[in-house]
């Protein structure tokens, strides 16, 4: 049984279909990373995955439970967090709001939540009474994966988070996903730092016009001299 | 050495209708930030407020001070009542057609308020005051209290906003909404609660208005052009914006008093919103909030 199955997946934004028949799958404990040119559907997919745009056609399970065209504050409910890749912070709350915020929809204390948060990005919590708006994309990076975690989810979709980091930033990025994945969630992300991406994930989707590609272990894909020549850089 | 004095006496009074200004604003611009659209019955959410007071008062003969609590209750029930009524209908429709529901439900608010108590103007319970006299200037004990009770209601809004779970979730909420929806705040409750503290707010000032001059129909119609000035210059969407926007407004309308005709107060409000906005358009006050 997967964590999330989404299986032959249409849809768009109200106009002609982004989406023709994709389908993915999570398990938890590994890391799941979509691919593809720009335009392929891969950040589509995931929205209509949380329920941020409609599905004509197709099924969304999550533990065996359809949520298929699901509000998205009841996809948080169920442990789903997703994390934009743009605007994915609180400009004008601190660090410490913007988390209190992320813990918003589950009840209960949230002070262990924000220990765990702060336990995997120290830097959290040095800077936790600083406004998220006026800190550097990387750590504004930080604020937003950590804001997802506050409802201790199962599943944490990523929409490009290294989009816009230094190098040095984006090596930092992945080992942090990579941590995250090791405390037993899984993690679906759209990347655009393919290698990357590939090298820490444990199987990859290739996307071309909405639809799956290619799909295999991230080494395998890796080692893909078709998906090289497409999406690698050769 | 007379001009002088005559600025600082002006001074006070426009602290006291900064002060008045500013609680109108504060929901002004909290309901922009929220909800996108100019709450152009917001002036007489603040008539509302007066008058449920003075309903209050002549009720149950009770200190005149409790007109405060009394209208801020009343004034907040009604600007839930409308929200759920009318503007949550047209939610999701263009904010221009919500201004202008607004400007009706403004209108059937001031009708409302008028056939209940009539055209005729009221006041408070309390009479002519006497001045104290402090050194060459004289302080009207009521303005002493009006500048108090703002101060107090706005201490009150920045724990709100700053301590509790839905403060935060609604400058949350203004900030990003999109945002909001994907981490699970619950839109519908911030909302509510943004029009019980914005209704409240207004009804605060409408009856310190009331206690400064009179009651009328028309009272917080009138009153709605300087609080949308207030608003617009602390920067629209941001309440703490808006008390420097108040303040400014108030002093700028009561000291031009010095130099041109009352009736231009208006006028100069307005000529003071342009200037600032020429120089920085996003408002007098740095960052977001």
């Amino acid at each position: 049984m997967s964590l999330l199955r989404a299986n032959d997946i249409y849809g768009g934004y109200g106009g002609a279909d982004i989406l023709n028949g994709a389908s993915i799958a999570v398990d938890k404990d590994e890391i799941v990373v979509i691919i593809g040119a720009n335009g392929a559907g891969k950040s589509t997919l995931m929205k209509a995955v949380f329920g941020l745009l409609h599905v004509r056609s197709g099924e969304v399970v999550y533990r065996d439970a359809p949520i298929t065209n699901g509000r998205p504050e009841t996809m948080v409910t169920r442990g789903i967090a997703y994390v934009p890749q743009e605007h994915n912070v609180f400009p004008s709350l601190t660090v410490q709001e913007n988390l209190e915020m992320g813990g918003y929809a589950l009840k209960g204390d949230l002070r262990p939540r924000l220990e765990t948060v702060y336990g995997l990005f120290p830097r959290l919590a040095e800077r936790r009474r600083q406004e998220a708006g006026l800190m550097s994309g990387g750590e504004r990076q930080m604020v937003a994966m950590g804001r997802a975690l506050m409802i201790e989810p199962s599943l944490l979709m990523l929409d490009e988070p290294t989009a816009g980091l230094s190098p040095r930033l984006i090596d930092e990025t992945f080992q942090r996903i990579a941590s995250i994945r090791d405390l037993g969630i899984g993690v679906l992300m759209v990347e655009q730092n393919a290698k990357q991406a590939l090298a820490i994930a444990d199987r990859g989707y290739v996307l071309a016009t909405g639809a799956n590609r290619f799909e295999d272990t991230g080494p395998n894909l890796l080692a893909n001299r078709e998906v090289a020549e497409m999406f690698l850089g050769g | 050495m007379y001009t002088l004095i005559e600025l600082m006496q002006l001074s006070i009074y426009g602290i006291v209708l900064g002060s008045i200004l500013t609680l109108g604003a504060i929901g002004v611009s909290m309901i922009f930030g929220i909800l996108r659209f100019a709450h152009f019955a917001h002036g007489d959410l603040l008539t509302v407020g007066a008058y449920c007071g003075l309903g209050f008062l002549s009720l149950t003969g009770a200190p005149v001070w409790f007109a405060l609590p009394a209208g801020m209750a009343g004034a907040a029930v009604v600007a839930v009542l409308v929200d759920q009524a009318v503007y949550r209908q047209i939610r999701r429709t263009q904010p221009v057609i919500l201004l202008i529901s607004s400007f009706g439900m403004g209108l059937i608010i001031r009708s409302v308020v008028q056939v209940i108590w009539g055209p005729d103007v009221y006041s408070y319970p309390g009479g002519i005051q006497r001045p104290w006299q402090i050194w060459e200037l004289s302080i009207i004990p009521n303005h002493v209290w009006i500048l108090l009770a703002a101060v107090v209601l706005v201490a009150l809004l920045h724990l709100f906003l700053t301590r509790t779970r839905l403060g935060k979730a609604m400058r949350a909420m203004s900030d990003n909404m999109d945002l909001a929806l994907v981490t699970g705040i619950p839109a519908e409750r911030v909302i509510m609660i943004t029009w019980i503290i914005g209704g409240a707010l207004a009804a605060g000032a409408g009856v310190l208005l009331g206690m400064d001059s009179r009651l009328t129909p028309m009272m917080g119609w009138s009153t709605l052009l300087p609080i949308f000035a207030a608003a617009i210059v602390g920067g629209i969407g941001r309440p703490y914006g808006a008390i420097a926007g108040g303040m400014l407004i108030g002093l700028a309308m009561e000291i031009s008093t010095l130099f041109i005709d009352p009736s231009y107060k208006l006028a100069v409000a307005f000529v003071i919103m342009v200037a600032v906005l020429i120089v920085r358009p996003h408002g007098i006050l740095k960052g977001a909030w």
